[in-house]
């Protein structure tokens, strides 16, 4: 019975490497779970007909068809739906022991953490272009520029990938799935009070006042400042700038907040 | 030549329990070395510390020579650790999980693969390394979590109650397997329940109890301070126990320990084998009806009464569920 060959001369794997085979893995784990992805698909594509053809017609936002209202809202909103998924992974990871064995090998320790991150945010970009070229495909239409139609794409990625921080801490403080499951619940009043699916003037004044300072409303308006073009600083009552700015605001204090946490939550063992 | 573990007066508590509580432990190269405990006693906490996975509260703690606080990463590059929870990726085959650990080691891409054939073949999962992980029988599993530790060639190898949960037969290749790994030259420390498993597989066992080590020695050793095997016989009635006892106590030294509850009368016995017949010629001269005789390995329990001079209580429930076997 040979014993393995001769001791390997490196010990142990650097930042980027060790980075890139956990990415891998995750990445994996999650195109070869048919279910996982189909699941998701299917649900996202059916809630989107539902709003663009059930309630469409009904919800006036102003000079606007809905659908060209409704997707920057919609994509946006995926972004946090998806992250629910993330924190479940990672809070999966964390019970099933595979955290431990990471954390018995001898890799950076934010190997992990960014592998995380990397990986969530590859999926969303996937789930989001899936989205996106749903919404062409019922009438979706881009009224400025294509240059600001690729910008609004990547300010989507860049608050996913904000937002995936924030989900990886609720995994890491969760411990198990389930726990995790009902923190991600957040992400209902999250998506919904704010301005992603309705104009927040259509709202009873109580809730106007929410949804008109959480981060989701500012992050939906920046995309939507971009998609609309010309038309968006009449619609929304700020020009683009006022959008883009504030909302890269907010992710940045998601970062600078959730970051440090699952470092130290990761590191406490 | 250093101790391959050395533990100094270890602890470490959680909220208002101590999982370790001043453990002392010394684990010599070359030999597989057994904790053994009931749920509680503090193996897990103990493994996870050896594997740098927690924060030690007191006490030192050097393996393979380095210090755990000082030198985490020089430890992780020493060590390999399989656990109760298969801790591998259900959607990768058994040649894509363990290539990726062997990755994570720092080996190049034709080195890994090679360590992940040979693994392959040590744990007998040659035919199965390409199916994916999630198609695996729990014996299966087990045995690629066995392998992902061992892909890094590790010095000492830590296994945290390796068979717990495992169908006989499972149970059997895996010690078969970790026997082979013993010839081979790799050190391991093992966490256990069964003294049956400590018995076929260490060569020193150390009990411990409430975060303590209460006892250390060779299983022989330990088998002989209870007095070896025991035998055990099923009166037909209550009434016929005290007889029973009166036939059999002849012996051995040790008293015969009365069970009324179980109608049972158990006696340690040194292990040359002649006390089974023995014994069944005592009953039968004496003439008391039995039910069942039989010569086996003292329980864990027995151990305990016998080396602490109480009962085993089962820690877990003494413990607030803070969120971590022991």
């Amino acid at each position: 019975m040979a014993t393995i060959a001769t001791q390997p001369a490196a010990r142990s794997a650097g930042l980027t490497s060790s980075t890139l085979t956990i990415t891998r893995r995750a990445a994996l784990r999650y195109l070869r779970t048919p279910q996982l992805v189909v699941m998701a698909t299917l649900q996202m594509s059916l809630f989107f007909l539902i709003y663009r053809y059930m309630f469409g017609g009904a919800i006036d936002v102003g000079g606007v068809a809905y659908v060209d209202y409704l997707v920057p809202g919609f994509v946006a909103t995926g972004v946090l739906f998806s992250g629910i998924g993330a924190a479940v992974a990672m809070a999966d990871d964390l019970q099933q022991g595979f955290v431990d064995r990471l954390r018995s090998l001898p890799i950076p320790r934010s190997s992990v953490l960014a592998a995380r991150a990397i990986a969530d945010t590859a999926i969303l970009t996937l789930a989001s272009a899936v989205t996106v070229a749903i919404a062409f495909a019922v009438g979706f239409r881009l009224h400025g520029s294509v240059r600001e139609g690729l910008a609004a794409f990547g300010l989507v990625i860049v608050f996913g990938f904000a937002f995936e921080w924030l989900f990886i801490t609720m995994g890491l403080f969760a411990g198990n799935s389930q726990t995790a499951q009902g923190m991600g619940m957040i992400v209902f009043p999250l998506a919904f009070i704010s301005s992603a699916y309705v104009p927040v003037d259509s709202m009873p004044s109580w809730l106007q006042i929410v949804a008109s300072h959480q981060p989701l409303t500012y992050m939906v308006d920046a995309v939507r400042s971009l998609t609309l073009g010309s038309q968006s600083e009449a619609l929304l009552g700020h020009p683009a700038s006022y959008y883009v700015v504030r909302s890269l605001v907010w992710a940045g204090a998601i970062l600078i907040v959730s970051v440090p946490l699952a470092v130290a939550r990761y590191r406490r063992g | 030549m250093t101790a391959m573990i050395e533990a100094s007066a270890l602890r470490k508590r959680y909220r208002k329990m101590s999982a370790l509580d001043g453990l002392d432990l010394i684990a010599e190269r070359g030999q597989v070395t057994a904790v053994l405990g009931p749920n509680g006693a503090g193996k897990t906490t103990f493994v996870r510390a050896v594997a740098t996975l927690l924060h030690l509260d007191g006490g030192t703690l050097r393996v393979a020579g380095h210090d755990v606080r000082r030198e985490p990463q020089a430890v992780r590059r020493q060590i390999g650790l399989a656990g109760q929870f298969a801790a591998i990726e259900p959607a990768m085959s058994g040649r894509e999980n363990l290539e990726m650990v062997a990755r994570l080691f720092g080996q190049g891409r034709r080195t890994a693969r090679a360590s992940a054939q040979t693994v392959l073949d040590q744990i007998g999962l040659g035919e199965a390394a390409d199916r994916l992980a999630r198609t695996y029988s729990g014996g299966m599993r087990r045995r690629l979590d066995l392998g992902a530790s061992l892909v890094g060639a590790p010095r000492l190898l830590l296994l945290d109650e390796p068979t717990t949960g495992l169908d006989p037969r499972s149970r059997s290749e895996l010690w078969d397997a970790i026997r082979e790994l013993v010839e081979n030259g790799t050190d391991v420390l093992l966490t256990t329940q069964y003294l049956d498993e400590a018995d076929h597989l260490a060569s020193q066992i150390v009990i411990i109890d409430h975060g303590r080590a209460v006892a250390q020695g060779t299983p022989a050793e330990l088998k002989r301070r209870v007095g070896g095997n025991v035998i055990e016989v099923h009166a037909r009635s209550r009434h016929h126990l005290a007889e029973v006892a009166d036939a059999i106590a002849g012996l051995s030294r040790t008293r015969p320990e009365i069970d009324a509850a179980t109608r049972r009368v158990t006696i340690g016995v040194s292990s040359t084998g002649d006390e089974l017949t023995s014994a069944l010629r005592s009953i039968e001269a004496a003439g008391v009806p039995i039910d069942d005789i039989a010569l086996r390995q003292p329980t864990l329990d027995e151990v305990f009464l016998a080396l602490t001079g109480q009962p085993m209580t089962d820690q877990d429930s003494d413990r607030e569920r803070v969120g971590v076997a022991a």
